[in-house]
């Protein structure tokens, strides 16, 4: 029983941990920018699919895809910034909001159209398809290596924007952006950059995913949903939120499917109600004005 | 933009009144003049348009951008389904599905309604897709992924011995047709009296509006309930005409078409959704014989109109009026 709990528990953190890479790019995205990405759990998707063409390009190597893939999100990234998103900045909310769910629908079926509809699973990388023996219960080496790059994105991230000087600006922007501004920030290029992260973050996500979740079109959208919650749930513009925010999503999904089946899907959106209720502006936001 | 719909205010006036009687009289000749498919075709056109202006008390009215419209939608169609094939009539039960999309809107826009505008779409969109997951979970109740199917469409219920039956495809449009045009005119009247300028001036400014003595989120609270209302009535009246509910009504791509209904025709215009959706059906039903990626080419007519043309269709025709 015990066993069994704990075992749910490290499939539960593992899944949360894909969800965190999407949800933090979300939370910094909009914590400097206040712009809400409709399409980052697109970038998501496409994170898997351009990793997965490098893995066949480069003749299954796992290794080279996942360091060219995301990179390519990125650029992708770019592009939406400074071709598209940088000439809505001035206009109302909804509209930028719009401008992305644009490019939910359009990469959406561009994926179908270069990909084809169906189902992709590519294999376990080498060196990592074996597995561990935890309390009793057989656990994939591979969701080992995923927790170990969710911590490490963590602590790269707060190393990044807490102990340099680009992250400084980067805080210094989001508290303030006028106030930056006047002190010499130049903010459309650090905009840029935020949004390059940002989007090579959700496609590191993406790329992770594909060993062992099947690659489909829809795969975005679920994700950008779930990273809502999540970033409702942690309070949005809050990097700390977005982990918890995360790590309890993906409990309750791991414990629902255990004790819950019918409800499973819905318990998220349950726990993301309770937490609105109780502190509206999430687990770690600040209330808003 | 503002400037926009005060020139097309004053365009209106009795004219518009009139334009309405023609189009009334006209959408109401189909049956006569056409066969079922163009009644099938024109009342989606109008359930589309109902609505997408339900979404847009929202949206142009009040600057609220809802992704979640379709849960208040697929609530009323899967009441009026269950209720018709109960063996309820079916005035009482497209009432009563409105009803429910009403009920739900109360319960979601008490969460949704407290946030910034940013957090009223994530929460719109997050609620909606609760409400699929309860649809395509709870199978016994709403028939899982199959939806509920073999809906009658029987009596009206609403003139006692007189009472006909509306299994007929051209007597049902009729029905649903006033029905329409009754909610149209109703947000009609909405939009321009003081409920609706109150909800002008959240929109341009909310913290003036509160300064000045208006419950802005009592106010937003109220349209939110409206707008669900007439979402349901919208989705209740699909339910006799399809004879089936499927899961999809409750999907976000459901959500989405009357935000791009809405954007097509113009969201600052009062008339801007019903054009909207005409278009919006129109476009895809040709789109859709050429080619399967009919989201791509939305998308694409999505970016280019919040890039160049954010007043829409209706929104560019009164500025080509105005410069005349």
């Amino acid at each position: 029983m015990g066993r069994a709990l704990l075992f749910q528990g490290l499939v539960g953190i593992t899944e949360a941990m894909y969800l965190w890479l999407v949800a933090a790019g979300l939370s910094l995205i909009f914590g400097v920018m206040r712009v809400l990405n409709f399409a980052h759990g697109s970038l998501y998707m496409l994170g898997a699919y351009l990793t997965y063409a490098v893995f066949r390009l480069v003749g299954g190597d796992f290794w080279i895809a996942l360091a060219i893939g995301p990179l390519l999100v990125a650029a992708v990234g770019w592009v939406l910034e400074v071709g598209f998103l940088r000439r809505v900045y001035r206009v109302e909310e909804a509209f930028q909001l719009l401008l992305t769910f644009a490019f939910v629908l359009i990469f959406d079926d561009l994926v179908k159209l270069v990909f084809g509809p169906l189902y992709q699973s590519p294999p376990t990388p080498k060196g990592l398809s074996g597995a561990v023996v935890i309390a009793g219960s057989i656990f994939p080496a591979y969701h080992l290596f995923i927790l170990g790059v969710g911590a490490a994105v963590g602590l790269g991230l707060w190393y990044f924007l807490e102990r340099t000087r680009f992250g400084l600006l980067i805080r210094a922007t989001a508290a303030d952006r006028e106030m930056a501004r006047a002190l010499g920030v130049r903010a459309s290029r650090l905009f840029t950059w935020v949004f390059v992260l940002g989007a090579w973050l959700a496609g590191l996500g993406g790329a992770l995913s594909i060993p062992v979740r099947s690659i489909s079109p829809g795969m975005g959208e679920l994700i950008i949903i779930e990273a809502f919650v999540v970033v409702v749930l942690g309070g949005l513009g809050s990097l700390r939120g977005a982990f918890l925010g995360a790590v309890v999503i993906g409990l309750l999904h791991a414990y629902g499917l255990l004790y819950l089946p019918v409800f499973e899907l819905a318990l998220a959106y349950v726990g993301m109600a309770v937490v609105l209720i109780i502190r509206p502006q999430g687990l770690f936001g600040v209330r808003e004005g | 933009m503002e400037h926009v719909a005060t020139a097309l205010s004053r365009v209106s006036g009795w004219r518009a009144g009139a334009l309405l009687a023609i189009v009334g009289v006209a959408v109401l000749l189909v049956p006569v003049a056409f066969g079922s498919f163009a009644q099938y075709l024109v009342l989606n056109v109008l359930l589309l348009a109902l609505f997408a202006l339900s979404f847009n008390l929202l949206f142009g009215m009040t600057g609220l951008l809802s992704f979640g419209q379709a849960a208040f939608y697929a609530g009323g169609a899967y009441v009026a389904g269950m209720l018709l094939r109960a063996g309820m009539p079916v005035f009482p039960s497209v009432l009563v599905g409105a009803l429910a999309g009403a009920a739900m809107a109360v319960v979601v826009g008490a969460f949704c309604v407290r946030h910034t505008r940013i957090y009223f779409s994530m929460l719109t969109l997050a609620f909606g897709m609760f409400a699929y997951a309860i649809v395509w979970k709870w199978t016994d109740v709403t028939g899982g992924d199959d939806g509920l199917i073999g809906i009658p469409r029987g009596r009206l219920g609403l003139l006692g011995p007189l009472d006909p039956s509306l299994a007929p495809l051209s007597r049902y449009y009729v029905f649903a047709t006033v029905l329409v045009f009754l909610s149209v005119a109703v947000l009609h009247r909405l939009a321009v009296s003081p409920f609706g300028l109150t909800l002008r001036a959240i929109r341009e400014n909310a913290e003036r509006a509160e300064f000045s003595g208006i419950g802005v989120r009592r106010t937003i609270f109220i349209a939110f309930v409206v707008a669900g209302f007439f979402a349901g009535l919208a989705g209740a009246l699909l339910a006799p005409l399809e004879q089936t509910v499927a899961p999809t009504a409750a999907h976000w791509t459901k959500s989405a078409e009357p935000v791009m209904a809405t954007l097509i025709g113009g969201p600052l215009v009062f008339a801007g959704p019903i054009v909207g959706a005409a278009v919006y059906l129109g476009l895809k039903e040709i789109i859709v014989r050429f080619t399967e990626y009919w989201l791509l080419v939305f998308g694409l007519v999505l970016l280019a109109t919040v890039l160049a043309f954010r007043g829409g269709l209706l929104g560019a025709l009164s500025r080509v009026v105005r410069n005349a």
